[in-house]
């Protein structure tokens, strides 16, 4: 019987549970605006094609940042103009998925410029529906970059002029120069044979996703009466009269019945051959696990310091060793614009199972080579956890009473060594000694990677090597 | 509950979630919606059926932009009980 009757889309909730305002049924567009219109034809589409359940509709930011109120679909709300660029990694993650990218002209064609446009270029097999209503609505009638010449709005109050504030950008026209996307078309709303028209622009832009067949966009030259200060019937006429000249109406571009469907293969290359590829070494070494004490296993560290002490190779190298013993590791580095004399830290997991998370909110093991760091992170070690610092940079002592404390001179050790950079070596072998939860061989091991220039392999050994005599000298008993 | 065969088309406003924007009105081609004289009660003069004439053509239901303001029901189109009144 459906074919008998016109009603409201499966594809939209009965009820607007998520709008927190106590009226559920209406939604909160003004009166006559378009978006409801476009709401109702994807709707529609997606019951006819039976696509709801596995389409993910992407919100915007403007007037329609509520679209998920009213899709009974997947739904995410992207930041500004950034709905492509989510798109995109939805798609991918889930190709099998239809992904919707709903944008206004200044989410688009504004903030969103470079996100739309490389999506398109790179032929993201999704469907962008781009409401032109030539002003900014949610944020009370501002030009926007689709605003015509010669009309006012609260910023152009004597008209947008071109020698000021340049001329209106042409969405449609652009992406349809770009080779990839394989269907654009404009539309508009202004009477029924037009709304007709939009509604099979906007049929054919999911079908052609249903299809696999690449990037489509349909630009629909949508009223906005509040923005507009007209009457729904004037804004309409408005759209006919003036908005029309300016973007002509049509199909820009349709290489539809060209093009071969996409064809969803998962990649997925062995482990070796993307080591041959980034040219790292081929041969395979493991080494045997040592006999770690129960309360530091799976160790979550946070190692942190200034800039160029060392701190990232740190973590790193303690990752790299934990690899060598076939561990499940994590290193993550958060550091600041600077690369000396800021501060930089490195979150390092080291487990036996795999890691859900890679950051370390929470250490275990707290290794902190400058006082800044001693005070910032001391609060948020485990109870029962470890806090290693170099005793010969801060004068102060940690103050907890439940954890373990290993205090290191380790610059003063390392310029005994002769070079104050290796501390971090110093300490790499400390925390192996202290905690045995590696031996010297697979440290040495680490170190033939993880240091570069080969004439400082020797001198970072003997670092290792004395930081874990250290180590294992000071072990509580 | 008693099965009806609409023997002509029907187009039903819910007054509640119309906001009374007009564009049905204005894309009727036989004209057979108005706006009505009372309000709802967000304040709209909401658009209703003069009760005869529609042609079941379906515009007016693609011209509105609310979800569920309007329902055109073609003939022939089959229920039980008062769905369509
Ligand atoms: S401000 Fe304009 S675009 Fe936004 S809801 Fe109102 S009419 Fe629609
Ligand atoms: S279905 Fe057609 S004739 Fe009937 S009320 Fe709607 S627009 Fe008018
Ligand atoms: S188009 Fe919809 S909201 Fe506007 S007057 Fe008609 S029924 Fe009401």
């Amino acid at each position: 019987m459906a074919e008998k009757v016109l009603k409201k889309p499966r594809s939209f909730y009965d009820i607007y549970e998520r709008n927190p305002s106590a009226d559920k049924k209406m939604p909160h567009y003004c009166p006559g605006c378009g978006h409801g219109n476009v709401h109702k034809f994807i709707a529609e589409a997606l019951d006819d094609f039976d696509v709801a359940d596995r389409t993910i509709f992407i919100s915007p930011v403007g007037c329609s940042v509520f679209a998920y109120y009213y899709f009974d679909t997947g739904n995410i709300q992207a930041a500004h103009g950034r709905a492509p660029a989510v798109a995109t990694g939805i798609k991918r993650a889930h190709p099998h998925s239809i992904v919707i990218s709903y944008q206004g002209d200044g989410d688009l064609a504004a903030i969103g410029t470079a996100e739309i446009l490389h999506a398109a270029n790179r032929g993201e097999n999704i469907t962008v529906f781009f409401i032109n209503n030539a002003i900014y609505g949610m944020t009370g009638g501002q030009m926007a970059p689709t605003t015509i010449v010669g009309q006012k709005t609260t910023t152009t109050p004597y008209g947008r002029r071109p020698q000021n504030e340049g001329y209106p950008v042409k969405i449609a026209e652009l992406i349809s120069q770009l080779e990839a996307p394989v269907y654009v078309e404009r539309v508009a709303l202004f009477d029924n044979k037009h709304r007709a028209k939009a509604r099979m622009a906007v049929r054919k832009a999911i079908k052609n996703q249903v299809d696999n067949l690449g990037f489509s966009l349909v630009e629909v030259l949508s009223p906005c009466p509040s923005g507009w200060k007209m009457d729904p019937v004037d804004a309409m006429h408005w759209i006919e009269e003036e908005m029309v000249k300016v973007f002509p109406l049509g199909v820009y571009k349709d290489i539809t019945k060209e093009v071969e469907p996409y064809h969803i293969e998962e990649f997925k290359p062995e482990a070796e051959e993307i080591k041959e590829l980034l040219d790292l070494k081929t041969e395979s070494k493991s080494f045997a696990r040592s006999t770690v004490p129960e309360k530091y296993k799976n160790p979550e560290i946070k190692i942190a310091g200034f800039g160029g002490q060392g701190v990232l190779l740190l973590g790193a190298a303690l990752a790299q060793a934990g690899m060598l013993q076939d561990y499940h590791v994590s290193w993550l580095p958060s550091y600041g614009p600077e690369m000396r004399g800021g501060t930089a830290n490195c979150h390092v997991n080291i487990r036996e199972i795999e890691i859900g998370s890679p950051v370390v909110a929470n250490p275990s093991i707290l290794i902190a080579l400058n006082r800044p760091s001693l005070e910032k992170f001391e609060p948020d070690v485990q109870s029962g956890g470890l806090i290693i610092y170099d005793s010969s940079l801060i004068d102060i002592e940690p103050s907890r009473k439940d954890v373990e404390i290993l205090a290191i001179p380790s610059t003063k050790m390392a310029d005994e060594l002769g070079n104050t950079r290796i501390a971090n070596m110093v300490v790499l072998g400390a925390i192996a000694g202290y905690t045995n939860f590696f031996d010297l061989k697979t440290l040495f091991e680490t170190l033939n990677t993880a240091i570069k220039r080969k004439n400082l392999i020797e001198i970072n050994r003997k670092a290792v090597e004395t930081g874990y005599q250290f180590g294992k000298e000071h072990r509580v008993k | 509950m008693e099965k009806h065969v609409l023997d002509k088309p029907f187009v039903k406003v819910e007054p509640e979630l119309c906001k009374g924007c007009g564009l049905c009105i204005e894309a009727c081609p036989p004209h057979v919606l108005e706006f009505h004289s009372s309000f709802n009660t967000k304040g709209y003069h909401y658009a209703y059926y003069v009760g005869d004439g529609c042609t079941g053509c379906g515009v007016c239901f693609y011209a509105c932009p609310e979800p569920e303001a309007i329902t055109v029901y073609k003939k022939g189109y089959e229920y039980v009980g008062e769905e369509v009144a």
